[in-house]
């Protein structure tokens, strides 16, 4: 063999290798997961992990329709799961390569199967609430001792919310969240699809626009962490890793997190297949690899979000597991609420409505 | 034969690049909205021969654009975006020319270096450029803090998320755009003429009046529409720097295409935007021509 064929035969195998090397492509929200897993997989699976992240259920669910998308996983919210199956967005799990799935908690999946029928699609990531964050000290500075951080009144009312402006108040920018709170903090039923309901939240949400600094869906975060927002209405999560954050700063800022006692929105991320998916077979290794007890809780464990995972629980830590913020007790967990695709009609004027209460056109 | 390829390359470039486009973004304009992928009816099956065709032509119809006017929210958006981008355009012009001016009078061994300076922010991502604006005008931003400490103001200015944010992001922008056209129009300039008004006559003031600017308008016109172009359908400055009240055309198209999924209707926002744009850019091409013409 002449040095030259050596050559080629060894640039031809690094290329057969480089060929083979497996990947997997993940879309998840992003701030969700413990990096340390994304490592751990690669290590165990000898699989190339690809992980890209989103901050809203919009720009994934455009990509899933417009297909090719290219990834293997992706992470769609209930309502949104369901209104993807039926546009054929996704593949059927093949169960048999899910092991993992008996670690899966029955009280979940009875709720997430309200929106993929027999849990055939998709598995439970995290699940949590949408509520109210506040900075403790901020807030009753501002509006007293009794100030009334667990109740809708805070952020819908606009004598509140008058004051609040003075110390900065984030909303969540998406119609799918505020506008079932505004519905809920008016008696109304918060999955209402009726048009005539939906427009009565305008009147509340035009009220207090004047005093929400911005409607951001992952900057609140950060703003609360750092003391610059006093209040956001935001998921669970989210503002507990503010709080998290903050009490690793060491900035004397005090974030705490309540479901609203009016009912709260309860809400499950999803992790599903796309029916394009260039390695389904990767992916539902993927899913195994979360569905293992210790990674979901350490998964759980920094991000302090509830999962559907019930084996994780002797992993996850105890002040995670006994915090009623993340993990309801049985009253709270009476009071939360759900809901339900809009169809396309009832969609464009929920849009509507949203854009005309942002922007007061 | 080499004539034909020399007219042949721009009009394929014109077809591969505008026209395309163009007729898939009318063709989606004309359907309606479905759940499924991709989210509109009808789409073109080529197996079903001429049948199929002619089903997809029949299925098409102008529903979308009436709807256009029937929501004052989407001329609202088309009329505060000209606004937008003809005042962002004439700041930039404001701004921009004194610089090209200085740059065509520093001497000869100053202007490459000058010029470069100019260009230099191009070296870095647009993206990370319009971030760093969010840095320094936030509440808790530099220029705040600046200021806090000259004591010009007691408390933070609200500048991030307000329009004044969004005309400081597109000015930044397209400097560079409205400065070079009008700089290399100065620059070809004859001195000589300047010295022959001035000796007839002419104060300083009144030269400059009547003979730089006449003579740098081809630059100031390619400028202005460099700028205004692109200021008119900005999604990513009003979106960063601009706040929830900052209505803009390339807004509402994203609306529509996420949160909506309706693709026939922003199809149509955007080929409604095309049309009041094409107006500017022949008035442009004809100016360009014009100009061509003269020099010969």
């Amino acid at each position: 063999m002449t040095i030259k064929s050596l050559a080629l035969t060894a640039v031809l195998t690094l290329g057969a290798t480089a060929a083979l090397a497996e990947e997997v492509r993940v879309y998840n929200w992003s701030d969700y997961i413990d990096e340390e897993l994304l490592t751990k997989f690669e290590e165990e699976t000898g699989i190339k992990l690809i992980y890209d992240v989103f901050d809203s259920n919009e720009v994934l669910e455009t990509k899933m329709l417009a297909g090719g998308s290219g990834y293997d996983v992706v992470v769609p919210s209930g309502t949104f799961l369901q209104r993807q199956i039926q546009a054929g967005a996704f593949q059927k799990l093949d169960k048999s390569k899910l092991p993992n799935l008996k670690n899966m908690w029955d009280v979940i999946m009875e709720r997430t199967a309200q929106y993929d029928p027999g849990n055939e699609y998709s598995i439970n990531y995290m699940w949590g609430t949408t509520g109210i964050g506040v900075n403790v000290n901020k807030v009753r500075e501002v509006l007293g001792e009794d100030a009334p951080i667990d109740s809708l009144a805070l952020i819908f009312d606009p004598a509140n919310m008058e004051k609040l402006a003075s110390c900065g108040v984030h909303f969540l920018d998406a119609p799918t969240e505020m506008i079932p709170a505004a519905l809920k903090y008016l008696g109304e039923d918060p999955d209402s699809q009726d048009p005539k309901v939906i427009a009565k939240t305008e009147a509340v949400l035009s009220a207090v626009r004047p005093y929400v600094l911005k409607f951001h869906n992952s900057e609140y975060i950060n703003a609360l962490a750092n003391g610059d927002i006093c209040v956001a209405f935001g998921w669970s999560g989210d503002i507990l890793q503010a709080r998290d954050r903050a009490d690793e700063a060491e900035n004397g800022v005090e974030i705490a997190y309540n479901a609203p006692r009016e009912g709260a929105l309860m809400w499950f991320d999803q992790m599903a297949i796309p029916v394009d998916a260039p390695n389904p077979d990767g992916a539902h290794k993927f899913l195994n690899f979360i569905m293992d007890a210790k990674n979901m809780a350490q998964a759980t464990n920094y991000v302090y979000y509830a999962n559907g995972n019930l084996a994780s629980q002797q992993y996850v830590l105890p002040e995670i597991l006994e915090d009623p913020a993340i993990y309801p007790d049985e009253d709270t967990l009476k009071n939360l609420y759900t809901t339900t695709p809009y169809p396309p009609k009832v969609q464009r004027v929920v849009t509507r409505l949203w854009t005309k209460i942002k922007s007061g056109t | 034969m080499r004539r034909v390829i020399l007219i042949a390359v721009p009009y394929l470039w014109l077809l591969a690049l505008f026209l395309v486009p163009f007729v898939i973004v009318l063709k989606i304009s004309l359907s309606d909205a479905a759940i499924s992928i991709p989210p509109y009816t009808p789409t073109l099956d080529l197996s079903a021969g001429w049948q199929g065709i002619r089903d997809f032509l029949a299925a098409l119809d102008f529903e979308n654009f009436v709807w256009l006017t029937q929501d004052d929210l989407y001329w609202k958006a088309y009329l505060s975006s000209l606004w937008i981008a003809l005042a962002s355009t004439a700041m930039t012009l404001l701004a921009g020319y004194p610089i090209a001016y200085g740059m065509a009078r520093a001497p000869e061994e100053w202007r490459p270096t000058l010029m470069m300076l100019v260009i230099l922010p191009f070296w870095t991502s647009f993206l990370i450029r319009v971030y760093s604006w969010m840095g320094i005008l936030s509440q808790e931003g530099v220029l705040n803090q600046f200021l806090l400490w000259l004591g010009v103001i007691d408390r933070p200015l609200m500048i991030l998320n307000t329009n004044t944010a969004v005309y400081i992001g597109i000015v930044y922008t397209y400097l560079p755009f409205m400065i070079l056209p009008i700089y290399a129009a100065l620059d070809r300039m004859d001195n000589s003429l300047i010295e022959a008004a001035e000796d007839l006559g002419c104060s300083r003031l009144t030269a400059f009046w009547l003979v730089t600017v006449p003579l740098s308008k081809n630059g100031i016109i390619a400028g202005c529409f460099l700028v205004f172009i692109p200021a008119l359908g900005e999604f990513v400055i009003p979106s960063l720097l601009g706040g929830s009240r900052t209505l803009m055309i390339g807004k509402v198209l994203w609306e529509e295409f996420f949160s909506n999924r309706d693709w026939p209707v922003a199809s149509a926002v955007a080929v409604v935007l095309l049309l009041i744009l094409v107006v500017p850019i022949v008035l442009f091409q004809r100016n360009q021509e014009r100009q061509q013409e003269a020099e010969k």
